[in-house]
């Protein structure tokens, strides 16, 4: 890790006014882990770090009228540890505990789980976030791309959005509040991520001056039938290899609205709106459920290596539903 | 390379990363004044330098201050004694328990978070030692698996693990008993589903995990007939 200065600021105001308009100047610091192994690899050297996990308006999960707010410095196990809220969010339940190890879920934020960097190799070994060699030519697609996009992957991005959060908060029509120097913005969380379309460009719709501060899911989706289904090569200390968030409307088995997000699959969470125009006003059973995992499919372009996810798509997306209902 | 983070780290080459020179200050491009200036505040930023930490945090109308990129003085609660270190920000809390401390039992091992070898309890809940920084674990209860017991005996989750060829090579040990006592202190009576949950943040290489799980239901058993927490 390069030197750096140290901000511990206790508002957010404060926070805001330590960070610089550029990523290299300052760097927000909540749990650290990602942040801090990115730092001891030099792929990013931020010449401040500003901890916000002092600063009280960024903590704490509350039930109000508008739905449930939760702080952006809030640990994986202090969301867990709400199990009222969350048992009416399963999608989000089951996205957590895919995160089992302990120490990680004790440590890591739920904003930085949305605002973690991608997981590529080829980013995390030096090869910036388009992985490119030095003539500028992309090395993901005839490189080792297994577990790069099937998505939106011809380029310039291929790498995969790596939150485990994210495809459950979109499904659950979640948004997230950021704090700037010009005040505050709210943005759906769909929309916090993006696909860069340049170097200069980062995978999170974010100012570098911007604090994530806060995560709202809305009271409606309260309501709704969701689940979350991850596929996984390990079960602990990995991340999924496919992952489909389902929120249904119902009126007995019959979809009124579904809402199916993919995660792993592409640079950004992926929504699967084939699958949704599938499932609308059909009577939600196995055959069904079949019939949107292979709707979700749609538009996918495996890479050379990665062939194997759109089969982990349709198994994800038909499981997650029959999840909800279950 | 471990060996070299530890060179950086050690107190002979404070300020150096090992590589190049230019490494040791902030580039000139970035000036704390700049900011200063940006944020309205009258104050110098060298006091900021000098003063503790829970001074530069306190709310403050003019804003807050940093600290570093040299050394700080950073106060540690470690197994119930305050321990006082000049480090730079960048020293992680592994890198100071075992290199100015000379606490050896956390582990580095990946120096990632991906690994459990460097696990100690903070406030009462696991984490790796080596993705915490010294200067943000102030404040802070900090258990290492030299407090858990006296001198000469050991902590029944230690036992445990003998008595139940919990290891082999041995280095991953250490953060397996921190996390295994972390888990414990809370829940007690844990089911086996339970215990093989609970060690998720940790891997063996040399794959001993049935020896473990074992080891984990034995000291739970031993732990609450001796009516609580050893």
């Amino acid at each position: 890790m390069r030197p750096f200065e140290y901000g511990n600021p206790s508002t957010v105001a404060q926070a805001v006014a330590l960070l610089g308009p550029q990523w290299d100047e300052a760097a927000v610091l909540a749990g650290g882990t990602d942040l801090l192994s990115l730092m001891k690899d030099y792929i990013v050297s931020p010449k401040r770090l500003v901890n916000i996990k002092n600063i009280r308006a960024l903590g704490g999960v509350r039930e109000e009228k508008a739905g449930l707010r939760i702080g952006a410095a809030v640990t994986l196990e202090e969301l867990y540890e709400h199990p009222g809220p969350l048992g009416r969010y399963p999608a989000l339940r089951t996205a957590i505990e895919g995160v089992s190890s302990p120490q990680m879920r004790g440590m890591g934020t739920v904003g930085g789980d949305l605002l973690q960097r991608p997981r590529c190799w080829y980013f995390r070994n030096g090869f910036g976030l388009l992985a490119r060699n030095a003539k500028g030519q992309p090395l993901v697609p005839g490189g080792d791309n297994r577990y790069h996009a099937i998505f939106a992957n011809s380029g310039p991005a291929y790498f995969v959005c790596p939150s485990s959060l994210a495809p459950a908060l979109v499904t659950l029509g979640a948004s997230v509040r950021l704090e700037g120097p010009k005040g505050a913005r709210e943005l759906p969380v769909a929309q916090l991520f993006q696909i860069p379309k340049d170097a200069n460009e980062r995978e999170h719709a974010i100012a570098p001056q911007e604090i994530l501060a806060e995560i709202l899911i809305p009271a409606s989706a309260a309501s709704t039938r969701n689940a979350t289904y991850e596929v996984r090569e390990r079960q602990f200390m990995d991340w999924p290899l496919a992952t489909a968030s389902v929120a249904l409307r119902l009126e007995g088995r019959e979809v009124r609205q579904a809402q199916i997000v993919l995660g792993e699959v592409a640079p950004t969470p992926w929504r699967a709106e084939a699958a949704e125009r599938e499932l609308a006003g059909k009577t939600l059973d196995e055959a069904a459920a079949a019939r949107a995992g292979e709707a979700a499919t749609q538009g996918a372009h495996p890479l050379s290596r990665n062939g194997y996810k759109v089969q982990l798509v349709r198994v994800a997306v038909q499981r997650a539903l029959l999840a909800a209902i279950a | 390379m471990p060996d070299q983070d530890e060179r950086h780290d050690s107190p002979e080459s404070e300020g150096s990363d090992g590589e190049a020179g230019s490494d040791q200050k902030p580039s000139k491009g970035f000036s704390r004044r700049q900011f200063i200036k940006g944020t309205g505040l009258a104050v110098s930023a060298s006091v900021f330098a000098t003063e503790g930490l829970l001074k530069a945090a306190a709310p403050d109308q003019a804003g807050a201050g940093v600290e570093g990129p040299g050394a700080v003085k950073v106060q540690l609660r470690i197994n119930g004694q305050l321990r006082q270190l000049q480090v730079e920000p960048r020293v992680t809390l592994l890198d100071a328990l075992r290199n100015r401390l000379d606490m050896t039992g956390a582990k580095k091992v990946c120096d990632r978070a991906s690994c459990g070898a460097c696990t100690v309890i903070l406030d009462g809940r696991p984490v790796y030692s080596c993705t915490v920084l010294a200067i943000d674990a102030q404040g802070k209860s900090i258990e290492t698996i030299e407090g858990l017991a006296p001198k000469g005996t050991l902590h029944p989750v230690s036992q445990a693990f003998v008595d139940n060829d919990a290891q082999q090579c041995g280095f991953c040990t250490p953060g397996f008993v921190m996390a295994v006592k972390a888990y414990l202190d809370k829940h007690p009576h844990p089911t086996a589903d339970e215990v093989k949950a609970s060690l998720n943040g940790n891997l063996c290489r040399c794959g001993t995990y049935m020896g473990v799980r074992q080891a984990v239901l034995e000291a739970a058993t031993k732990m609450t007939r001796k009516g609580g927490r050893a």
